[in-house]
């Protein structure tokens, strides 16, 4: 299931100013191409998170960058960790 | 539900901006994205989060301060979390392994689990490029100029067809952060020629030649894709004969085409009156039947 930008934008609650500045950041990836963008739920979910670390974290524009570059460099060491003890219970 | 003041470990007397400080550091502890391992999480932050709203509101934490609504007041809807994705197929693409990348280099067993991140590519970028007959059978380059200013070289090989698309990567719009550049697409539309015509890789022209270059044979001048060249003309050759240069066709390297010469033979454009005197008073050995395979 994707959405187009227009739907994004309206389940999001983002401007598309602030979505271009996102994608320019590499904090969110749609796939497809520019100039027709396709949207998940796991990026909507990923869009909620960064209103999250702004609104109630306390999180700054560069802090933002940051805490997602390590948030997702968590998430490939937990899939790593998953795969590696699947393996060895195999 | 529980107090909300003692859920955020505050006193009831505190100010606004002691709640909100301590309402932060706590979220940024229990945040389920701070957190992806622990299911605790997601329910503590809920409960810091809707104590939060309750208190960080005036108007509710005057009536809740006056028992006019209880805990409970300010529950918020499900959410689903970004860590919900994260480790499935959806939140794949976000994978980072630049953290690691010292482990993966070295080991090839992590560097096979420790994905690389996929990134957004910039648009394709469509352009037609008209191009003469000539230059798809003889191959040619061609100098594409490019929106920012910029040119290309464009290499058209011998053999391309009309309608082909031409890709080359990396030369269409930019991407939005550091992924790859789009494709420019190049759609190749053949601008016919005037004499020269392609037939697969062979390529295919209509000869004229006179009467009598055509009864006594002849060598004549004729074009070629990669020009002129002299060709023999054998005695007796009737209009419609096809002669075949062998490898002045589309020149694929390896294995080219032929150019394959359709003789025409054009009688003198005005009346010529020794042709007439001569052709009545010739009688022609073993009259022949050109005709004979429509004789019904």
């Amino acid at each position: 299931m994707t959405m187009t930008i227009i739907d994004f934008l309206a389940r999001a609650d983002i401007d598309r100013a602030t979505l271009e500045i996102w994608i320019e950041e590499e904090w969110v990836l749609p796939r497809g191409l520019m100039d027709a963008p396709e949207f998940s739920e796991a990026d909507l979910a990923r869009a909620r998170l960064i209103q999250n670390l702004i609104a109630d974290l306390g999180v700054n524009a560069e802090g933002v960058g940051v805490a997602l570059h390590l948030i997702d460099q968590v998430h490939d060491l937990r899939r790593a960790l998953a795969e590696v003890t699947s393996r060895r219970g195999r | 539900m529980k107090n909300p003041y003692e859920t955020l470990g505050v006193a009831n007397t505190a100010t606004d901006e002691e709640i909100k400080k301590v309402y932060r550091r706590l979220a940024r502890k229990h945040h389920p994205d701070v957190n992806p391992g622990d299911k605790d999480a997601e329910t503590k932050f809920k409960e810091i989060s809707a104590a939060y709203d309750l208190l960080s509101d005036p108007e509710k934490r005057r009536r809740f301060d006056a028992g006019e609504i209880d805990a409970s007041g300010a529950e918020r809807p499900q959410q689903k979390y970004y860590r919900d994705f994260a480790g499935g197929e959806g939140g794949g693409h976000y994978a980072n392994g630049s953290g690691f990348a010292d482990f993966a280099d070295t080991d090839e067993f992590l560097s096979e689990l420790l994905g690389r991140r996929r990134r957004t590519r910039g648009a394709d970028l469509q352009v037609q490029l008209v191009v003469d007959l000539v230059d798809t059978i003889t191959g040619a380059s061609r100098q594409l100029p490019m929106p920012d200013g910029a040119t290309i070289s464009l290499t058209i090989s011998p053999g391309v067809e009309d309608g082909q698309v031409l890709r080359l990567k990396g030369r269409g719009g930019p991407a939005p952060g550091e992924g790859p550049p789009g494709d420019l697409l190049a759609h190749i539309a053949i601008r016919a020629h005037k004499f020269f015509t392609r037939d697969g890789d062979d390529v295919r022209i209509e000869l004229p030649v006179t009467l009598k270059e055509a009864v006594l044979g002849a060598k004549v001048r004729t074009p070629t894709p990669s020009g002129a060249v002299m060709l023999t003309v054998p005695k007796g050759s009737s209009s419609g004969a096809v002669l075949r240069l062998k490898g002045k066709g589309v020149a694929r390297p390896g294995s080219p085409g032929d150019l394959l010469v359709t003789l025409k033979v054009v009688l003198p454009r005005e009346p010529d009156a020794d042709l007439e005197a001569f052709l009545l008073k010739w009688s022609p050995k073993g009259e022949e039947d050109v005709r004979r395979e429509y004789a019904q």
